[in-house]
């Protein structure tokens, strides 16, 4: 062999292996980031810390029951705006698009998913916060239902796509009307990809942090109604990992197990759903 | 001849035309409704930060001057210290991914490629706030105690790791970024290498290149605009991370080439900054900050999205 | 079919909800503000609530300067700030505020310095040099003058400030600005300043955290949070050139002078005060209450706290390392209660339920 190309096959070697290394680096991070939190958290997870308020500084024995509800009671009503949205305007992308204006929505929304979540807060807070001289549950709702809307219209829009136009043209020939053709039979065909793309939009709203700094803001006590500051887990965790208490960081590490369990919960459910019971093949 | 089905058609379709015109205007409005929220977004950011740009203009812009006191505001260390975290999160996130990605796309069976590639899209789903709690309380004492100095000791000629080895800083937030950033592009560089025809890799092997010739030399570059995409994606995530970067940037609004000093980044500032601000100018400003990132993300990812549409034919054709 | 069935019961939970916001129990009020009293806030107003179990007083301590926009904004009842209010910050209120001192606190330089683990003496000199970043090293020869005995590291010296608009920041600074001209000049005094060196930590809480992880680091917090963290706490000279550890009774003896002569809407400054064992670095702080409030449960409410906060709750301030309020500027206080809502006398007795 030529030294030439023994130089070749050493470099391919090399190369290669060092994909798997890196491919190894990247699956391991995710181990390593569950195996930190489950380390560090999973001792401080403690019935005070599903059933308690928290505690001023220095007092021990605090929870974070309020942020848990809280984080619900915001993620939920998010839910309750954006879905529904999210959703009929993917039905409008995928089948009633006209030329212009349907491209035009498709890159808004691309853009709005884009937008960097301190940038929504801005935005709720000049709209929800300024308004009613009230930080609120609502406000940080709103904040989160406009992340959530573009994701959940995206995917409502490729699944319905993905349905066979032989499916349509049955419905059709039957005398279905469009609209009961798409309630009726194409949104069913499409539902488990749909469905996949609202828990995976509200798995993603539900760890958000920043939009809610400014919009629900915080509350000590149990929240009081939407129109209240409310606290929320992810809000809770920033606020106790800047600290200097040892019992506080505990207690992030803790609100971060639950948090990071409840998301990567969601994310293998949604993709668990989508690979059971495709109805259709992709592509 | 008129059949009673020839009358009753006629009928029909009217009252099916009613339901599918009902239908069509309510979908049509809940999509325009995005675009909507979308002019709201810039309306607003517009209209709320005019206080702070009548004062300063484009000086905004170049300035570096934070002084809320004398409501003297500028932009530039905070567009500094996006920008170089940003980047520095790039430069690791990715060798590392464009590597990984090739492994899965290239090397790996199907199914170990599937699931490992399922593993890492989960790096994806972790929330800021999460990847900002492990780097304070682990990468950042990790990086004082032994990074830091051992880049001093070895690389400490070089302006980029010089002063004092505080922990947080550039080069802390960098790290933390680049691999929040990491699963996008090994998601989406491995769906561009993969939509490589299997033709081009054949032929390369068949003029005699090795496994590792093939993919540099012809599976990538064919794939090039789809890796772009992913990178530019990656970016504009990166500049917009608020949580993660804020725990450990050390919030002081300066510009320093060292990487090892703290810095200040758009979104934390407005993050650390924006319930306390008060009188006109102060608020305003930061809100002018938060468009002056929007737009940088804006023309990002608007680039990110046209050359991976171009690569992998997803987008607005249909399937 | 099944979407006018979902959207029927997303408007009734939605109704639900906002009706369950308005038959509220409690009677809930916000307030945010100031992190130096932050703990002896939280203190009361769990403690108020205890006897109280209709009043919920949310306080989020979010800065003093925090405090001083959300009241401008309208967004929080009343605020807190260790900063009295300026003239023109008070002109940019809608409903006039008045000041009600709640404690006397101290900020203290705490530092983390391996091998110091005793209390390290500071001049006016060395402070202002290491803020303004002229002092790098814990070496330095001011340093050892000053502190013979103990050995100081030659490392380099890591300034750790806050990154939020704050009420500590502001006696931090006004105390520089009274003993160095220079600092004066350069950097001056305010809850938000354009610091020459030093990392940025959110709230006391977060300077607390820093200095407690970082090496060799030096910041400015209040007593409590160094107290409470465990941290080590530097002596200053005062102005009589004794080297003073802060606690309560240097506190309290910064304020005796002050006591008799606090103007009648209570903004003062007590830095740098005169006295043989006053503490120079010391502050009232204050609650921020509109004059004028509007909800009659809301002002019932916030009256039952102050008056309880000047009688009972005074006592817990000792147990935090705060100092009480001298007895004269309290009964100046209390005549300040009667004039919130004073315009409107006649209000009929509020349902707080």
């Amino acid at each position: 062999m030529s030294k030439r190309l023994i130089w070749r096959k050493g470099v391919n070697a090399l190369m290669l292996t060092l994909t798997g290394v890196f491919t190894f680096i990247a699956v391991a991070t995710l181990f390593l980031i569950l195996g930190c939190l489950i380390y560090n958290g999973a001792s401080s997870l403690s019935w005070n810390f599903f059933t308690k308020l928290p505690l001023s500084a220095g007092e021990e024995g605090g929870g974070m029951a309020n942020a848990i509800v809280g984080s619900l009671e915001i993620v939920g009503m998010a839910g309750l705006i954006g879905l529904p949205v999210g959703f009929l305007a993917g039905v409008y992308l995928a089948e009633f698009e006209d030329k212009v204006f349907a491209s035009l929505i498709r890159y808004v929304a691309d853009l709005l998913n884009g937008i960097p979540s301190i940038v929504v807060g801005l935005l709720a807070w000049s709209l929800v916060v300024v308004p009613m001289k009230q930080f609120s549950a609502v406000a940080g709702s709103i904040a989160l239902s406009v992340m959530l809307i573009p994701v959940v219209a995206r995917q409502t829009e490729q699944f319905l796509r993905e349905v066979p136009n032989s499916i349509r043209e049955a419905a059709l020939a039957l005398g279905a009307n469009k609209w009961k053709m798409i309630a009726t039979v194409v949104v069913p065909a499409g539902s488990k990809g749909i469905l996949t793309g609202m828990i995976l939009g509200m798995a993603r709203i539900a760890g958000e942090s920043a939009p809610l700094l400014f919009t629900a803001f915080n509350n000590q006590f149990w929240n009081g109604g939407v129109t209240q500051p409310t606290a929320s887990l992810p809000v809770m965790i920033y606020f106790r990992a800047l600290s200097g208490y040892e019992d506080w960081h505990r207690q992030a590490w803790a609100a971060g197990l639950v948090l990071i369990s409840a998301v990567l919960t969601a994310n293998i459910l949604a993709r668990l759903v989508l690979a059971r019971g495709v109805s259709v093949p992709r592509g | 001849m008129t059949t009673p089905l020839a009358v009753e058609i006629p009928v029909i379709r009217r009252k099916t035309q009613t339901g599918d015109i009902v239908a069509r205007w309510v979908v049509t409005v809940f999509a325009a409704s995005i675009l909507l929220v979308t002019i709201l977004v810039v309306y607003q950011l517009w209209v709320t930060s005019a206080p702070s740009r009548h004062k300063s203009g484009f000086g905004f812009l170049i300035s570096s001057q934070w002084n809320p006191v004398t409501e003297e505001f500028g932009a530039l260390p905070f567009i500094y210290g996006t920008v170089v975290t940003s980047v520095l999160a790039l430069l690791i996130s990715i060798p590392l991914g464009l590597g990984a990605a090739i492994f899965l796309a290239e090397l790996a069976p199907a199914r170990v490629s599937n699931s490992l590639t399922f593993l890492i899209e989960l790096l994806a789903a972790i929330p800021s706030v999460i990847y900002g709690l492990l780097a304070l309380f682990t990468v950042v004492p990790l990086m004082r105690q032994y990074g830091e100095p051992f880049l001093k000791s070895t690389l400490g000629f070089l302006p980029f790791f010089q002063g004092p080895a505080y922990g947080v800083g550039f080069l802390t937030a960098g790290i933390v970024l680049s691999f929040m950033t990491l699963p996008f592009i090994i998601s989406v560089s491995r769906e561009s290498l993969l939509a490589v025809p299997r033709e081009q890799r054949e032929a390369a092997l068949a003029l005699g290149a090795t496994r590792w010739e093939t993919t540099w030399q012809v599976v990538v570059p064919w794939a090039r605009l789809g890796i772009f995409g992913s990178i530019f994606l990656s970016l504009a995530r990166a500049l917009g991370e608020t949580m993660a970067v804020t725990m450990v940037i050390g919030n002081d609004p300066k510009i320093s080439a060292s990487l090892l000093a703290s810095g200040y980044s758009i979104a934390a500032v407005i993050a650390n900054e924006f319930s306390e601000a008060t009188g006109a100018v102060y608020p305003a400003a930061l809100v002018e900050l938060g468009l002056v990132l929007f737009c940088l993300t804006i023309i990002i990812n608007g680039m990110a999205r046209l050359m991976i549409m171009a690569t992998t034919g997803k987008g607005t054709k249909r399937a | 079919m099944g979407k006018t069935n979902m959207k029927k019961i997303s408007l009734s939970l939605v109704c639900m909800l906002i009706g369950g916001a308005t038959v509220a129990m409690a009677q809930k009020i916000n307030a945010a503000g100031a992190t130096f009293p932050a703990a002896i806030y939280q203190k009361w107003f769990e403690e108020f609530h205890k006897l109280n179990s209709a009043i919920e007083i949310n306080y989020q301590s979010i800065g003093s300067g925090g405090g001083i926009a959300q009241l401008t904004g309208g967004t929080v009842d009343f605020g807190a700030s260790d900063m009295p209010m300026t003239d023109d910050q008070l002109s940019k209120l809608k409903v006039k505020a008045f000041h009600f001192p709640t404690v006397l606190g101290a900020v203290v330089p705490t530092y983390n310095v391996a091998g110091v683990a005793t209390d390290l003496k500071f001049t006016p000199e060395t402070l202002s040099g290491i803020f303004l970043g002229k002092i790098t090293k814990w070496n330095d020869p001011s340093l050892v003058k000053d502190n013979p005995g103990i050995k100081l590291p030659k490392n380099d010296i890591v300034v750790v400030h806050r990154s939020d608009g704050s009420g500590t920041t502001f006696v931090w600074t006004d105390y520089l600005s009274k003993i160095s001209p220079e600092w004066k000049a350069k950097v001056g005094a305010n809850t938000s300043v354009s610091w020459p060196v030093g990392l940025g930590g959110k709230g006391n809480e977060g300077v607390a955290g820093l200095v407690k992880q970082t090496p060799d680091s030096i910041g400015y917090v209040e007593l409590v949070w160094a107290a409470q963290n465990k941290m080590t706490v530097g002596l200053v000279k005062n102005s009589s050139g004794a080297f003073i550890k802060a606690d309560v009774e240097s506190v309290t003896d910064a304020a005796a002078g002050a006591a008799k002569e606090i103007p009648a809407d209570f903004r003062i400054s007590i830095t740098n005060a005169p006295g043989k064992n006053a503490f120079p670095i010391s502050s009232f702080t204050y609650l921020l209450i509109p004059s004028t409030i509007p909800d009659a449960g809301k002002s019932k409410a916030i009256v039952a706290f102050l008056q309880w906060m000047l009688a009972d709750g005074q006592k817990f301030a000792p147990g935090l390392y705060y100092a009480p309020l001298p007895k004269e500027v309290v009964a100046k206080e209390i005549k300040q209660i009667a004039l919130i809502n004073a315009s409107a006398a006649a209000q009929p007795k509020a349902k707080t339920k």
